[in-house]
């Protein structure tokens, strides 16, 4: 039996996990139904800001937590990539001990009201539930759970800050402040290490803060994550581009012994079809950084947004979603969703699908645009599209769309947002000489330890994954903390 | 923050400053740029650096009074502090001995074309300087401009100093007088809309700095896309200087005015807030 699985025997052999298996028989247990996640009504939250889910209550979280039966053998751990030991945080939660809950997410997760809110619980954990695999109902309902507890540690005034090993006086550094870098500056701590983040914004949380809007991800939550990372001992630097305010060998001759890349996908991809560059065009990057990170809405910050009555946001994923509902929120009378497939191939999750149409966002879907038209200002003012239908599956594995001649017909828009993904960020891997980087611009890298052909330089995330999601950065970041404390020790075994 | 240590007003609109930062001051190159934000509700805008002293580790900033930000840090004093200043951002200038070199810098775009002439001259080029502006008192750091020029040429719109007339009349005059190897221009896009016109119609190579919107300034947003030879270009990863001749003018000009009545409503707002 591997170490892990040993771990989780042990954990499920604990009399207090007994004790609570036996209280309730299975068969009630499965008989009950998933709890809901209370939310905003719709024609509210779609004029307000605040988040859309509202968490559950003590008692319902204990409910759901009492349908999880706690396997012997927990499959929904495969499906966590940072294999979060769930039984045990939803039973610490079944038992009453919500602050107990909230240390075992800590274990693994240093993000954990991060993750309970943005993470695809419905492909990744929940989908490995045996719930979903053999009862084919819904999973138990791991990530708002999730949430639960780590809200529930937050509000309770006394959070648990992680214990790290003695300080070794040895100094790292992680470049990029978003979920990848914090995973990894967490761990790091942990070891004992000196650790100093490097943001080039002048906010620490990199697509937390900039990207995922407030009413999915409040700011405030990143920011009681990140001073907890403080509280363990970690640096942050703000306002320093890595390569550009200082060389890697600057940095190295400050003493600096191993190196953790986690710089984002920062290029927007953009259609390169005719008129794209008209006013009142933007990239979902800058459409949600004004919003989010820059308070382009509110009276008080100086930075200005245009608003749009009618606003077509291009592409179908998260990104999009949350592109086309800030658009609604901010008073759009059409709200649309362009994008070439069908609702099916679409990769957003389906509760921000669902959301979206619940607050009244169009899909106009198996639609792809061709030209966009404007005023005599340059602002957009109509775009034609062209309908689709879905032919064969292309090397994604999902139905290629295809163009239906002679369907071309116009819109009136007086705002777009491009949505359709994003290329790794150049700066690094143009400021490394003899960096190893794919032809796509990402950074290749050892799967195990996450080190590229540079010693002592890890990288992981988008930089690596070319647009992923925010546990699989962290995963990553975890990973290259791993790789980067075998590495260190390593070389001064040699030295 | 970084603190302001120095200040010089040039004019009513235009002021010099000089800020405390030592690592871009070390790393910074002719043609580099920074983005700099004011308050916590500030926008974020971007600033061609113009000289940096990298033993006293500062960095000096040409600023014309234009709307809210501009005049904020425009109000500062030395003592106070920008919230934020990130860089040196972009490429830097391409600094090479390729024979006589002609610079043409209008209004508050002479503050980075100095570094550039300073690099051009130092590389053993010969470097002939064109400062233009509306008016005598727009006309900004001539003697430093001279300290490293072979020639320069002062041309005002209204004739207040120099020669009247634009900065095209100035260029023209050298290309018609002798060869020039290469043309360099900063300064408003319609002025170097006109520059890149004029040299192309004598096919002489010349480079240009531009200036746009930008939020984040290292890729992420593309706020500050420009066409360039038929492609989409990012101005702060890919530029900030590209082939003129390439450069769709009216598209980046277009792009330029995006918040314009905002901006002006904006500042009107603020100027009655301060009173």
């Amino acid at each position: 039996m591997t170490d892990f699985a040993t771990y989780l025997k042990e954990e499920r052999d604990q009399e207090w996990r007994e004790e609570l298996r036996k209280q309730i028989k299975n068969k009630e247990r499965t008989s009950f139904e998933r709890v809901k996640m209370p939310e905003q009504k719709p024609d509210i939250r779609n004029r307000n800001n605040l988040e859309v889910n509202q968490g559950l209550t003590e008692e319902q979280a204990v409910k759901e937590a009492q349908r999880c039966i706690d396997c012997p053998n927990p499959t929904c751990i495969t499906g966590c990539p940072v294999n979060i030991n769930i039984p045990k945080f939803v039973k610490k939660i079944e038992g009453g001990d919500f602050l107990g809950a909230a240390k075992v997410l800590k274990e693994t997760n240093g993000l954990p009201a991060v993750c309970g809110r943005v993470c695809p619980q419905e492909v990744q954990c929940e989908s490995q539930c045996f719930y979903t695999q053999k009862l084919k109902k819904p999973a138990v309902a791991i990530g708002n759970l999730e949430r639960f507890a780590a809200d529930y540690e937050r509000n309770s005034g006394s959070i648990s800050i992680p214990e790290t090993d003695k300080p070794n006086g040895i100094k790292v550094a992680v470049i990029g402040s978003g979920p990848g870098g914090l995973a990894a500056a967490g761990d790091l701590a942990k070891y004992g290490y000196d650790v100093t983040v490097f943001e080039a914004l002048h906010e620490i949380g990199g697509v937390l803060k900039y990207g995922i809007p407030e009413f999915r991800l409040p700011n405030e939550i990143v920011d009681v994550e990140i001073e907890i990372l403080r509280k363990m001992g970690v640096k942050f630097i703000k306002n320093f581009v890595v390569g550009k305010t200082a060389s890697l060998e600057d940095l190295k001759d400050e003493g600096f012994q191993a190196f953790f890349v986690a710089s984002g996908a920062g290029l927007p991809r953009f259609m390169n079809i005719p008129g794209e560059n008209y006013v009142g065009i933007f990239s979902s990057n800058e459409y949600l950084t004004r919003m989010n990170l820059m308070g382009a809405a509110k009276e008080e910050y100086d930075t200005p947004v245009l608003k749009g009555r009618n606003v077509a946001v291009i592409g179908g994923g998260n990104t999009a979603m949350d592109s086309v509902r800030t658009a609604k929120r901010l008073g759009a009378d059409r709200a649309m969703i362009i994008y070439r497939r069908s609702l099916q191939e679409m990769p957003a999750r389906v509760e921000e699908i669902h959301h979206a149409q619940e607050e009244g966002i169009e899909f106009l879907n198996l639609t792809n645009p061709l030209e966009y038209f404007a005023d005599n200002k340059g602002r957009v003012n109509r775009m034609r599209v062209q309908k689709m239908e879905l032919g064969e599956p292309d090397s994604s594995g999902r139905r290629r769309p295809v163009p239906l001649e002679g369907s071309e017909y116009d819109i009136d828009v007086d705002l777009v947002v491009v949505s359709v993904g994003v290329s790794p960020n150049p700066l690094i891997p143009e400021a490394v000489k003899g960096l190893d980087v794919t032809k796509w611009g990402t950074i290749n890298v050892d799967p195990e330890s996450m080190m590229s052909n540079i010693p002592g330089l890890f990288a992981g995330g988008d930089i690596v994954r070319g647009g992923a999601t925010v546990i699989l950065a962290m995963g990553d970041g975890r990973k290259a903390a791993a790789g980067m404390h075998k590495y260190i020790k390593h070389s001064i075994q040699k030295n | 923050m970084t603190k302001i240590v120095g200040k010089e007003q040039f004019s009513e609109l235009v002021t010099l400053l000089e800020i405390d930062a030592p690592r871009i001051a070390r790393q910074r190159k002719p043609g580099h740029f920074v983005i700099v934000k004011i308050g916590r509700e500030g926008e974020r805008i971007p600033l061609t650096i113009s000289m940096a002293d990298p033993e006293k580790g500062t960095i000096s900033l040409v600023i014309q009074k234009v709307g809210v930000t501009s005049h904020k840090v425009t109000a500062l004093n030395p003592g106070d502090e920008l919230t934020d200043v990130v860089g040196p951002l972009g490429h830097a200038t391409h600094i090479e001995k390729l024979g006589t070199i002609l610079c043409a810098g209008g209004g508050v775009g002479i503050a980075p074309m100095l570094p550039i002439v300073q690099a051009m001259k130092e590389a053993g080029n010969r470097v002939i300087s064109v400062l233009a502006a509306r008016t005598k008192d727009l006309i900004i750091l001539e003697e430093q401009v001279r300290a490293h020029s072979d020639e320069v040429i002062i041309m005002t719109d209204d004739g207040s100093y120099g020669q009247k007339g634009l900065v095209t009349q100035g260029m023209e005059e050298v290309i018609k007088r002798e060869p020039v190897n290469q043309a360099i221009t900063i300064g408003p896009a319609i002025m170097m809309k006109y520059a890149a016109a004029l040299t192309k119609k004598y096919n002489l190579p010349t480079v240009a700095s531009l200036n746009t919107i930008m939020v984040d300034g290292t890729g992420m947003c593309g706020a500050c896309r420009v066409s360039v030879g038929g492609k989409t270009k990012f101005v702060c990863v890919d530029g900030p200087e590209f082939d003129a001749h390439e450069v769709d003018f009216d598209e980046l000009l277009m792009r330029l005015g995006a918040y314009q009545d905002e901006e002006r409503a904006d500042y009107e707002r603020y100027l009655k807030t301060i009173q």
